[in-house]
This record gives structure tokens, sequence and C-alpha cells, in this order.
């Protein structure tokens, strides 16, 4: 069983300890296995099936500078009908913005089903004091923001401050709690292409995990390299020997790089073989992804007509 | 397996793979074949033949000749003549030419050699195209480039080749086995006279016509069919000056009491019953992929297989539900079937020894446990399969299975480790697991096996030699030292 959670995280060196004593992740063997999955090969009927679930699975992106309510109103519009010649096509699992947007992509997604997620704490770096970071996060969740995608400090990670990483996710996930009693969902992202080690990835996902994170989710997508199938593998390893441990099923959301439906569709095998089927579903697995979703509209068109169609005939947002 | 479920529900859907069949419209498969001497597919003398199947339907796949010693002899002289009036005469840079050559044409072949072998033997698709077939270009490839650098090799300054190698080789990996023997042997300037098993030949002649095709001289390839008779005519023929057996410690004993007293030169590559050795520090994800790698891998056909899981106690449990987690996603059944695992057991007979020593180890009381899995119809199959509690004492601890059985055995220290993956009359190979770098290390010293592998298993490379201790046989194949088998050198 897990060692209590107050007791691990008692102290720095008591959850050093705890994640240091984590198994180790040899990076040929995690490398190979990703590549093994990839080779499966997923055709007709199974492909027909990964395809609808990966569009469901899509938190659509757009995290720019220059993102105006006029875009994310178009993103939101397209997010709850992906393919508008085609009302047997389902809808993305949500929107994802910065959280000065988010008011604009709940008014427009009101009453869809689609959710909105908001990205905060300082989001992408995470360099702020953490009275900004809580005040970013309540501002959003105000905004009406069902989702958070905070991202964690990974200087004070790499420099071994676990404490302090483990205690603002407890305060993020705090400051996710609505009037009504209610929370937003916290996804928590660790920015692994910053972090460089599985052994790394392995300890902050359990880091996350006993500090309440709803889901854990790679990357931001503005540092190279994102998402990336071994980083997902070890994320998919730990989630299930938590659930093994405790009982409590942790979301996986890979965001950045995955731009098409082959490289979604290994994603899913992954899924499938590694945590098992009970994740293969939006409440459990996302992509973080915006090209993504016209490469799987493009796809399952052409299952259903036998016919590749242009990039012109799917919309642009 | 026991997953809980908490308080959170589990809505996942089910992601059923739907069948994904390699075309096997890509291979043209004759329906007799006769034998490759002198260049050309030639009668055999006696006008016998016998049937290979596919060991997945059962379905005849082709007549196949069977050499007699009229027709051994007629490939041995056929090697001889080639040997002595071309081949030695030949610049190793000519030489390495027709390897390249060869190599090349199997890459570009190489879906073809994949389906067949897969049709032929009953492995998976995944297998004999993602292993199998890029290692056999890789041994020609190696092998062409150390044709003009043997005086380099370090065996002398003017190392010469032996003559006519007679070439024996099992079904389990036939044709990356052919490029075992055939590669080396025609670098150094021999030439050969090869018989593939008779469960699997097919490879091997169409191996022939690539020959034919990279337009090698006549006679320095032969490849005969046949079964034990043809192989005991071939090691023993006077005009053999060089023995390259792998196969069974039993047949390997044969062909050395066979050869001995003669001036044959023998290789011999045999049995195995190799210790995956797990320590409580283990990288313990990547272990079990290894666990499963090094004894479902080709159907735990393998003679190097990780057939004994020896595995620190403090953390068996741990690991013993890991691997059975793991086992339950190994998708058996048809292997030309891109999404296929676990392929067919190579024929009846060996599906009977492996059934056999897993009901003995039943009986001697060990605990057996396979997922549930859905065995075909036709054809020979065997469930992925593992034995708990298993003790060195037990016959399924000491005698090779070859067949997708693990034994697992627990030890408590290190040495206590080494100690039981010494403790077996073979000593092909290990693996070793730890995050420690200094216990691999270590256990690789103490390890009585010709290839250790650390935090890994079951990977061939053309530069590494392999080989094995005691009943495992003698001599190294691949890298420079498997030159030394072919050559002559003071």
């Amino acid at each position: 069983m897990l060692p209590d959670i107050a007791e691990v995280t008692a102290s720095d060196s008591a959850l050093r300890r705890f994640l240091h004593g984590l198994p180790g992740v040899d990076q040929v063997g995690a490398e190979a296995r990703a590549a093994t999955l990839s080779t499966r090969s997923i055709k007709a009927t199974a492909k027909e099936f990964a395809i609808d679930l990966a569009i469901s699975m899509v938190d659509l992106t757009t995290l720019e500078g220059q993102d105006t309510p006029g875009k994310v109103r178009a993103l939101s519009t397209k997010a709850m009908r992906p393919d508008p010649a085609d009302a047997t096509c389902p809808p993305a699992a949500a929107v994802c913005v910065y959280p000065d947007m988010v008011g604009v992509a709940k008014h427009t997604l009101e009453g869809s089903g689609v959710a909105v997620a908001s990205v905060a704490t300082a989001f992408p770096s995470g360099r702020a004091a953490r009275p900004i970071k809580l005040a970013d996060t309540r501002d959003a969740v105000e905004a009406g923001a069902d989702e958070i995608d905070m991202v964690i400090d990974r200087g004070a990670f790499l420099s071994g401050r676990y404490l302090e990483v483990f205690e603002e996710i407890v305060a993020v996930r705090e400051a996710c709690s609505r009037r009504d009693g209610s929370e937003a969902h916290l996804k928590v992202i660790f920015e692994t292409g910053e972090l460089a080690t599985y052994d790394n990835v392995r300890r902050v996902s359990w880091l996350a995990m006993m500090a309440g994170a709803h889901f854990i989710k790679t990357s931001t997508g503005k540092v190279q390299p994102a998402a990336t199938m071994p980083v997902t593998l070890v994320m998919l390893e730990a989630v299930r020997d938590y659930r093994e441990m405790t009982g409590q099923m942790v979301g996986v959301k890979p965001a950045g790089g995955i731009r098409s439906s082959k490289e979604a569709i290994r994603y899913l095998v992954m899924v499938n073989e590694v945590a098992g089927a009970d994740w293969l579903d939006p409440d459990w697995f996302r992509f973080g992804a915006s090209t993504l979703l016209n490469d799987l509209l493009m796809q399952r068109t052409k299952m259903r007509t036998g016919r590749y169609s242009g990039p012109d005939y799917f919309t642009l947002d | 397996m026991n997953v809980s479920k908490g308080s959170t529900s589990s809505t996942g859907a089910m992601f059923d793979y739907a069948p994904a069949p390699e075309s096997r419209s890509v291979v043209d498969i004759a329906s007799s074949y006769g034998l490759f001497i002198d260049g050309e597919f030639v009668d055999p003398v006696g006008d016998t033949s016998f049937k290979t199947i596919s060991p997945a339907t059962e379905e005849v796949l082709a007549e196949v000749s069977e050499a007699s010693a009229e027709d051994v002899d007629r490939a041995v002289r056929a090697a001889r003549t080639a040997q002595s009036r071309v081949w030695s005469k030949m610049s190793g840079r000519e030489r390495s030419k027709y390897l390249y050559r060869i190599a090349r044409i199997i890459q570009e072949r190489s879906r073809e050699l994949a389906v067949l072998e897969s049709l032929d033997n009953g492995k998976p698709i995944r297998e004999s195209r993602d292993v199998d077939v890029p290692l056999v270009a890789a041994y020609f490839f190696y092998y062409a480039g150390w044709a003009d650098k043997l005086e380099y090799a370090g065996f002398g300054p003017d190392p010469r080749p032996l003559g006519v190698a007679g070439q024996v080789i099992p079904w389990n990996f036939p044709l990356l086995m052919l490029a075992w023997k055939i590669a080396p042997a025609l670098a150094t300037g021999n030439t050969v006279v090869l018989k593939p098993a008779e469960t699997t030949p097919l490879t091997a002649l169409l191996f022939a016509e690539i020959c034919q095709q990279a337009d090698l001289p006549r006679g320095v390839v032969n490849i005969i069919t046949g079964a034990g008779e043809t192989g005991r005519a071939l090691v023993t023929h006077d005009g053999v000056d060089k023995v390259a057996f792998t196969g069974s410690t039993d047949v390997g004993r044969s062909i050395a009491k066979a050869v001995a007293g003669s001036d044959k030169k023998v290789t011999l590559e045999l049995g195995g019953k190799a210790a995956n050795i797990v320590f409580d520090d283990a990288p313990v994800d990547q272990a079990v992929e290894g666990i499963v790698n090094g004894i479902f891998f080709n159907q735990g056909h393998v003679c190097c297989a990780g057939s004994r899981l020896l595995v620190q106690e403090s953390v068996a449990d741990d690991v013993l539900e890991r691997l059975k987690r793991r086992m339950s996603t190994l998708r058996l059944g048809d292997p030309l079937d891109k999404n296929t695992d676990i392929g067919a057991i190579n024929s009846a007979d060996q599906l009977e020894k492996i059934r056999q020593l897993s009901e003995v180890g039943e009986a001697e009381g060990a605990g057996r446990w396979s997922p549930a899995c859905e065995i075909p119809q036709h054809g020979f199959w065997f469930p992925p399969t593992i034995f708990t509690g298993v003790s060195q004492a037990h016959r399924i601890a000491r005698e090779e299975i070859f067949g997708p059985v693990l034994s697992v055995i627990t030890f408590r220290t290190p040495a206590e480790a080494v100690q039981k993956a010494n403790n077996t009359p073979f000593g092909l190979s290990a693996g070793v697991w730890t995050d420690k770098g200094s216990r691999i290390l270590w256990a690789a010293d103490q390890l009585r096996a010709g290839v250790v592998w650390a935090n890994t298993f079951n990977k061939f490379d053309p530069t590494s030699p392999f080989g094995g201790y005691k009943e495992s046989g003698y001599g190294r194949e691949g890298g420079r030292h498997g030159l030394e088998a072919y050559l002559a050198h003071s």
C-alpha cells in the first residue's frame, strides 16, 4: 500500500526518500517498448473506433499572444461540431485557452458538453510568485473554467525542492474550488522536455498524483521536445501503478507535437496495452493539440467515403 | 490479476484490433523444389521427397527433395571445385562485392523473405520483419566488410580458408542461422554446403535463388535439403574440412563423436537454459519487458532464451504480478497478422515435447499459469506459460524446453543468484537486471555464459561474438571472433 501521504510529505527529505525509492526507468528499454507498441497495425473497424475516440479526446488548444475573442469563438464552434458536414462526428473534449479568454469560450460553449480548460500559474514558464499563480488560477476558475492546466515549478523540482513543488500543487488544487463546493479539474503540466530524464518523469508523476492532480500532462507545447511516446509510457505506468496502490484513477494528457492520426492511434494503443482499457475515455485520456483534429477528420472522411479530400474541405478553426 | 477499482468508475471502451494480415501474394512458392548444387536446382538422385507445412494451419506449402549420400557427395564436390578453382583465388575485395550484393538483394526482397519465413516457421511477421530479416542483411554487410581485411583480423599475416564447410542449421531462425553460417564462411574464402532443417527449408531455397540473382560463382553456395540422415552424411563426408552446427545438444554430441579423429574443424552452438536475473533494484517495468522478450520471443524457440527467471525474493511478488498482467496483453494467433506477438509452435513433435515437460512441471509440484487466450483450431499452439515455486531440483529448471515456458526461481543474495545461474550443464547466455553498474560488471564476471545481457535480453548484433560454455557448445560465431572458425592460421 501507499505509505501515508502525510508521512511521505512531512519533510523534503522524506519526500525525496520516497521519490528516489521508486523503481528506476531504463531509458533504452522504455524507448524500445514504445517503439514496439508503435508497430501495431490498426485497420478497418479498429481504426474507425480509434479515430472517433481520439476526436473526443482532443483538448483543442490556442495559446498565443495574438489570441482574440473572435479566434476563441471560432475555435469553440469548431470544438462543438468538428465536422459541420457530418453530425455523427463526436465533439472535442475541451477548448484550452489563456485565463483571459475563458469567459469568451465559456459563453460560446454553454450547454454543449465541451469543457473549457484554462492554463494558469504563470504559464508556460511558471516563473512567478505563488500568490500570483494562485490568483491566476482563481481568476480562471471564476471566469468559468471547468479545468485548470497548471505548470509546475521546474526550477524547484530540478534543484531538489520537491516539497515546494508538492505544496504548490496542493495550493493550486485548493484554488480550483468554487464557492458552491465543486471544483475545477486540475491538470498538472510537467514540461518533461525540461525535466529530461525518465526517472524524473516517474518521480514527478508520483509527486503530482499524491498532491491531488486529476490529470498529469506532459508539456506546455512551448518547449521541445514536447510529448513523446516513451515519456507518455512512463506516465501511463505511473497512473496504472497508482491505481493499483490507492484505487484512485488519474488521467494522462500528452500535449504538443502530436499532429497526425497515425501518431494519435499509436498513443491509444499504448493507453490500451499499458494502462488498460479503463483509460480509453476522454475523462482519463486527452490530447493537447490543434492541428491534430483536422488530420483526424480527414482520415475519418476517408474511411467513410474511400477518398481523401483536400484541406479546404475542413475548417481552419 | 487483481486490479483494485476504487471510487472512480471504469468507463473505458474495448479497443479490439481488427485483423491486419500481411499479404501472402508477395511470395511465390513452387509446388516442389530440387537441390541447389553447383549453381542450379537439380533433381535428387534417389527421387525421394518430403513435405514442408505451415505450422499455423498444417497446410502443405511445398514438396522438398531429400538429399541422399550421393547428392551430398555431388554437392561437396561442387563446393570443392568452386573453392579451389574460383573462390580461393579471388581477391578478398572481389569476394566482398558478392557479399554486399547479396546483402542488398536481401534488403530489397525483405518483405518476401519475412512472409516466407513466417509461413514456413510459424513465427510472427513482426519478428521476421523487424528482427530476423534485418539481422540477416546486417550479417552479410558486416562480413562483406571483413573479406578484404583478413590479414588485419589478428589471425596472423596470411590467414587461409579451410576449404569446404558443411553447415547444418536449426528451424528456429532458419534464414538468420543461414546468414550466421554462410556470411563468415564466404568472407574468409571457404565454400559451403548447407542443410536447412527439414521443417523450415523454404527461405534457404529462396536464398539459393538470391545467390543466382547475385551471379555468385556456381558451387560457392550449395543448399541441400533433408533430415537427420542427410545431415549425418554431410558432416561425416571426407571432403568437408569444417563442420558448423547449430541445434540440440544431443545431435551436437553425436556430430562431435562422428568427426572425432578426423582433421575437420568443428564449431557447435547447442542448447541453453539461461538465467535471467532480476535484482531488487532493477528497473522493474523494463525488466518485465525483458522477461517477456527473453522467453516468449519466437515462442521460446531460442537456444539463448531466458527460460529461468531468477528473481530476488524481496521483489518476487511484485515482479510476478506485473509479469502476469503483461502476459495478458500478449496476442497469440496468425503469424502473418502484424499484431501477433506469439505465433505457432514449429512442429507437432516440438509441441508434444513442450506439453510433456510442462506436465512434468505440474507433476513435480510447480504452479502453472497462463493468461486466458484463445487457441486456434488447426496448427500447433502453446499458450505463454509460467511455472512458479520452481526449485533447482525440478526437471523444468534443468532441461531445455524450447517453448514459451518460463520457470520462476527466487534467490536471496547476489552470490546465491550467480550460484544458481551457473548451476546448469548449459552456459549459452544470461541476463542481469539492476540499476547498479558495479553489480552488472561483477555478475558478468562470475556468470559462466557466452553472452551476458545487462538490462536487456535477446539482442543480437553481427559485431558481437556468440557461443557457449559447457554443454552449450564450443567456438564463436559473429564478430571478429567468428572469422577464426573459418581460417587456418599459425
